[in-house]
């Protein structure tokens, strides 16, 4: 018992204290840091996807990478009951209108996530058909790149994401990397590390043995 | 074995044969505009051609290319039974792009009713006798023809008007961003290099 240390502590920014008080132990933190908790461990998913990165998000969602151990397992095909927006290849024009109506369709608190290069910044299609980045319609918090991307960088996207959530950020743009380039700096983000506990979880009692 | 069939458009059409071409099995006839349909109802109707099935429809500008008429309409043919194909052309549009009409061969083979809707849609080229004419992959509000030598490479027409801020705000991704070497090429006037 007694106060969090390492990443947990960090992931939680601080907020948690787990005090002896009991014999099963409690712990004190900020609403709005358990909320965010709660929000990143459950993020159900609109999937809008328009091109072949489609293939990499079923590899995504299959077994094999299993999007279901970052608690964004559930697909919602309407968007009126998703947290977050995969926009996942290549976005023209004339699709626009209908991706920023299924947007503004999402309930707050909502993220987007842009799966690949076209989504990112219409990749290659330099042209009159495709968008150049869904950010120049919609707000957008992720930017996986790749063509398509590895199931591990949507991974890595996926986890920015819920750091992003955890920190109560709320801009829209690109979430800054792990470390700064320049000075080597390393941001305070918790990758790879147990999700936030609250408390012990007590034993359960011992059940009698059969004689 | 197909040379046979340009023998038979000419003897059949004469002058409206405009040039013909043969080259590894490959068989081209340039028809003349005004009997376009007319030749592809022999070229279906004909037991010796028999030319039943519709392979392709598609346009070509050769703008600043073509001495004559600026755009170029292909149809691929195939006959199931003989087992020959045949590529005619017609030679249509003047330099600024208008008068670029030619009769449809929707009348003739139903499956170019899309190809001839594209070949509208890229080009602005006109099939007349068309049953239904529009646009069919850009939307109904773009203005001009994309696939125009003409049209600007760098042209967009938005129907979601961008967000405050991400042309030059949003990192990384502004306006001179993502292939900006696309751009660069393809933005010299006309006439330039």
């Amino acid at each position: 018992m007694g106060e969090l240390s390492g990443p947990q502590r960090a992931e939680a920014g601080g907020n948690v204290q787990v005090l002896e008080g009991s014999e099963h132990g409690f712990a004190t933190t900020r609403v709005d840091a358990l909320l965010n908790w709660a929000k990143k461990y459950s993020l159900f998913q609109y999937p809008f996807v328009t091109a072949c990165c489609g293939m990499e998000f079923m590899a995504l969602a299959s077994p094999r990478f299993d999007m279901a151990r970052f608690g964004a397992e559930a697909p919602r095909f309407s968007p009126r009951q998703a947290d977050l927006l995969w926009v996942v290849g290549t976005i023209s024009q004339r699709q626009a209108p209908a991706l920023r109506r299924i947007y503004e369709q999402m309930a707050d608190p909502k993220w987007v996530l842009a799966f690949g290069t076209c989504a990112s910044s219409g990749g290659f299609y330099d042209n009159y058909t495709t968008v150049a980045g869904i950010d120049k319609i919609i707000p957008c918090d992720v930017y996986v790149p790749g063509c398509p991307p590895r199931p591990e960088s949507v991974i890595d996207g996926i986890l920015l994401l819920q750091d992003k959530i955890a920190r109560g950020d709320r801009t829209p743009g690109v979430v800054k990397p792990r470390n700064n380039p320049v000075t080597g700096e390393q941001a305070l983000v918790s990758i790879g590390t147990k999700p936030m506990t609250m408390g012990e979880t007590p034993k359960p009692p011992a059940r009698p043995v059969k004689a | 074995m197909s040379k046979r069939v340009l023998d038979l458009l000419e003897a059949r059409f004469g002058p409206a044969i405009l040039e013909t071409h043969s080259q590894f099995g490959d068989d081209t006839a340039v028809i003349e505009p005004a009997r376009w349909r007319e030749v592809a109802f022999f070229l279906r109707d004909d037991p010796r051609v028999a030319m039943n099935m519709f392979v392709d429809l598609c346009g070509v500008d050769y703008l600043g290319v073509s001495e004559g008429p600026r755009f170029e309409v292909v149809c691929h043919l195939r006959s199931l039974q003989h087992a020959h194909r045949i590529r005619i052309k017609a030679r249509v549009g003047a330099e600024d792009g208008s008068d670029a009409e030619v009769d449809s061969v929707v009348p003739v083979w139903r499956g170019a009713d899309w190809f001839e809707r594209e070949t509208f849609d890229m080009m602005g080229i006109v099939f007349r006798g068309h049953p239904d004419l529009r646009r069919i992959l850009m939307y109904p509000e773009f203005v001009g023809y994309p696939l125009r030598k003409d049209y600007p490479a760098d042209k967009i027409q938005p129907l979601v008007p961008f967000r405050e801020g991400t042309l030059g705000k949003l990192p990384p991704f502004g306006p001179d961003e993502g292939m900006s070497f696309g751009r660069q090429t393809h933005s010299f006037p006309r006439g330039e290099n």
